[in-house]
């Protein structure tokens, strides 16, 4: 299996990423290099085996915890936005989304 | 005293609460060699932080508050958020940036009473095996400029190698503490996956990221590890609610009859014979020490490469959503519009090889993909943590090479990722399983440099392969010799 240049175009749109014409090359070449050693894990059969997301449940039932949804921390608004590019009254500012 | 910065960890702490030194002597030491920033291995220093710190340490050892390592300093990876010094995981989008909290490891050993040095320079969002990827520059190796210091936490590895730290705080998801421990020189484990608080640890991949401690000897990493550990379960919904652990308690335990498991799989012909020559010398050590050798086989050595390679650029590329221009950090100049604006200010803020970890990521979560690739490298992934519970019945640690060869020269393999990627054969695979791993120095290879020993161990026995680190440690002088001039 081979990427094109029209899938290093998709996904970089779903990444949120613009790439210049000769960047998306390079990567272009250095996936499909990458993928020619992930055909080996196609070939492996992994009938019946639950797919591992937390390593300890090697040997124990993991489960990823919740808590309780209340304010756990104090408010810090200043200081959360103390490194945003842009800020007004308290507010994140983005360029404009609706005309 | 001359050579402060020569001090174990131990041996501060001991000078401290005695009071034959003073923190803010010690601090002023560390602070003076960290001038002019050799190697490039600090990002971030702020002396008056520091010695603010010592201060209050010199105060609680005078009204008998003092914490067990009070006013022992310590420098923390720049994965690690921290409210007094700036935090950029060697990133450009994050220039600038200043985290309102520290994160639960730089509390902990706060609460320990460690006095903090400054940030230390790493690969990009922990992503490198040889901090080549850094946006802040690379980090010299001490024992040879002219090589990498290993990675992602190579300026830990070579901030505590060069004297000017104590000891360092590192990460580890792929093997980035073991082996710029092992290049380096030094001493470093992982814990079991959950055992440290991930809280203020900027993610790479969620399921891999573990914090540990990089230092001089296991009895320092012991120190250190015995105060970052310990659940934290409101703050990380991953964090294991187990007690705390004095690691130091076993350090001394005899070994007579422990059974080391030796996976052939980490000796086959990719293996270079001078590190071979130095983890057999290590071997036969542990044998004099009434150690037994046992041959086992992690038969899915080779596919932890791949199965790593999917799982973490996945969960990076959804972890590294969030730099989008708008709550931190860099945002682009022109744009258009929004989406305009996250594309731009991306591509001017990641790396090279935090763009290609994205690609790949977004590609294998992308529709269609997900079940051959993401969920296929989940599946294998516990199977090759079962063949690790396999292992562990017929022997009680397992160990081997931390990489094939010793730290290469800057640039050799700087346009092939692939090649860096199989370079970390051997520590991948106890990362998938999530198993405590480390790296003790194990003699010397090619050109002088140093060699390490990669002990394995069971979920959180980490005592054990702390007690036979310390053991060899006490065989042998390798964690002793230092790079020359420090």
């Amino acid at each position: 299996m081979s990427l094109t240049s029209q899938d290093i175009a998709r996904i970089a749109n779903l990444a949120r990423l613009e790439l210049k014409p000769e960047e998306s090359e390079r990567i272009l070449t250095q996936i499909n290099g990458f993928f020619g050693i992930v055909e080996a894990m196609q070939a492996i059969d992994t009938t019946g085996i639950e797919p591992m997301a937390h390593p300890v449940a090697a040997i124990q039932d993991i489960t990823l915890r919740l808590r309780p949804d209340v304010a756990s921390e104090p408010n810090q608004r200043d200081l959360n936005q103390q490194s945003a590019p842009a800020v007004e009254r308290g507010l994140f500012l983005v360029p404009k989304v609706i005309e | 005293m001359s050579d402060l910065h020569n001090l174990s960890v131990k041996a501060l702490a001991t000078l401290l609460q005695t009071k034959e030194v003073s923190a803010v002597e010690v601090a002023t030491r560390f602070l003076a060699r960290t001038g002019g920033n050799p190697h490039n291995a600090y990002l971030d220093i702020n002396s008056e932080v520091t010695l603010a710190q010592a201060q209050a340490s010199d105060a609680k050892l005078a009204n008998g508050t003092a914490g067990p390592l009070e006013g022992v300093p310590v420098a923390h990876k720049d994965v690690f958020v921290t409210r007094d010094f700036a935090t950029t995981a060697g990133s450009k989008i994050l220039s600038g940036y200043r985290s309102p909290f520290d994160a639960t490891v730089v509390q902990r050993l706060r609460t320990a009473g460690m006095v903090t040095l400054g940030k230390l320079n790493c690969d990009e969002f922990a992503m490198g095996s040889a901090n080549e990827n850094s946006a802040y520059g690379p980090v010299q190796n001490p024992w040879d400029t002219a090589r990498v210091p290993g990675g992602s936490s190579g300026g830990s590895a070579a901030a505590v190698a060069a004297g000017l730290a104590p000891a360092a705080t590192g990460t580890d998801t792929g093997g980035s503490i073991r082996q710029p421990a092992s290049f380096c020189g030094i001493t470093g484990i992982k814990p079991t996956y959950g055992r440290a608080s991930r809280y203020g640890m900027i993610a790479y991949a969620s399921s891999l990221d573990q914090a540990g401690p990089m230092a001089r000897s296991a009895e320092d990493c012991a120190l250190l590890l015995s105060a970052m550990c310990g659940g934290d379960i409101d703050r990380d919904s991953t964090s294991l609610d187990m007690p705390t652990e004095d690691f130091n308690a076993s350090l001394n335990n005899s070994l007579e009859g422990l059974r080391i498991g030796i996976p052939k799989e980490f000796f086959g012909e990719g293996l270079a014979a001078d590190v071979r020559a130095a983890v057999d010398g290590a071997l036969r050590e542990y044998e004099k020490l009434g150690a037994k050798l046992v041959p086992i086989s992690l038969p899915r050595t080779e596919l932890s490469i791949p199965v790593y390679y999917i799982i973490a650029p996945a969960e990076a590329s959804s972890n590294l959503s969030r730099f989008d221009g708008v709550k931190f950090g860099h945002r682009a100049k022109d744009y258009t519009d929004l989406v305009d604006m996250y594309k731009k200010t991306r591509a001017e803020g990641f790396g090279n090889e935090v763009k290609r970890r994205i690609m790949t990521g977004a590609y294998v979560l992308s529709h269609g993909y997900y079940d051959a690739y993401y969920l296929q490298a989940q599946k294998i992934r516990r199977m090759i943590a079962d063949d690790f519970q396999n292992a562990f019945k017929e022997c009680d640690v397992i160990a081997g090479p931390v990489a094939p060869f010793v730290a290469w020269r800057f640039g050799d393999n700087a346009n092939d990722p692939v090649a860096d990627y199989l370079a970390d054969i051997f520590t991948l695979p106890a990362s998938l399983a999530g198993l405590p791993g480390m790296s003790v120095p194990a003699g010397f290879g090619t050109g002088g440099m140093p060699v390490g020993l990669q002990l394995i161990g069971n979920y959180f026995k980490e005592a054990q392969l702390l007690n036979a680190a310390h053991r060899l440690q006490q065989a042998t002088d390798f964690h002793l010799q230092k790079p020359a001039g420090v």
